[in-house]
């Protein structure tokens, strides 16, 4: 666990980098994470991926696994993986501010 | 970072539905974890990336004391088929999809998808027997150079 400024705002982050608190996210927050993950700038097909994630955790409390957000998202799996490499669910919803998925699909 | 995998490769030896889904399963979550990942079919696992097969992949009924019942009762006709349907709709309650729709899953994550050319030769196989997503049809000495420099698994 750490302790730093992101988006201009201390925040708690895990092991993985992912925020512990979801409720102290912001858009400006989401450019300076993906920025971690060598994304410089993120494109209006990743942002919304990262806008669905934040989305579906709001209402459903837990964000989607790949399978599910290829089929709700209106991404396709294919485009998934080519817009977030190192795993679609997962970088979306470190940048979300949203706790990893844990589906096993 | 020394302490992460970077690629993995799976091999699938087995046709019936228990011998194949681990493979698939754990080669989907390593793309979903951004690990690089590759399939290679070989024997019975061929039955997985045989497009007139692979949507009648079956549980053993017989020789499979998981299923908790007399290899007796698994020699009766239609067991297998009816284990099969069981399983199958346990799946779908738990979001696993079928096998087709898995294949075409894991292939549009970007997993290589290789049939091993001594099954495919020994069997009788041509490349159009197989399904679409298939890269190629590699030998032994191909895996290994592709698998180099990362995790094989043995399914």
């Amino acid at each position: 666990m750490s302790v730093e400024t992101i988006g201009g705002v201390d925040v708690e982050l895990n092991e993985e980098g992912f925020l512990l608190d979801p409720s102290q996210w912001n858009e400006a927050m989401a450019v300076e994470l993906a920025k971690r993950e060598g994304i410089e700038a993120m494109n209006d097909q990743q942002w919304k991926v990262v806008r669905f994630m934040r989305a579906e955790y709001e209402a459903k409390g837990a964000g989607p696994s790949v399978r599910v957000l290829g089929k709700t998202s209106g991404v396709t799996i294919k485009e998934l993986y080519l817009l977030f490499p190192k795993g679609p669910a997962k970088l979306a919803a470190k940048i979300a501010g949203i706790p990893k998925p844990r589906g096993c699909i | 970072m020394g302490n992460t995998i970077e690629k993995v490769s799976i091999i699938i030896s087995k046709g019936s539905l228990e011998g194949v889904y681990p493979g698939l399963i754990m080669a989907n979550g390593a793309r979903a974890e951004g690990i690089e990942a590759n399939l290679f079919f070989t024997f019975f696992g061929l039955d997985a990336i045989n497009a007139k097969r692979l949507s009648h992949i079956k549980v053993a009924a017989i020789g499979n004391p998981g299923m908790h019942m007399a290899s007796l009762i698994g020699v009766l006709p239609g067991m297998s088929a009816i284990a099969t349907k069981m399983m199958e709709k346990k799946m779908e309650e738990n979001d696993i999809p079928g096998i087709p729709e898995f294949m075409e899953m894991i292939a549009d994550t970007g997993c290589g998808i290789y049939a091993c050319k001594a099954s495919v030769d020994l069997f009788g196989f041509t490349k159009e027997d197989l399904i679409g997503q298939v890269k190629d049809i590699i030998t032994v000495g191909e895996f290994y150079e592709m698998a180099a420099g990362g995790e094989i698994i043995f399914t």
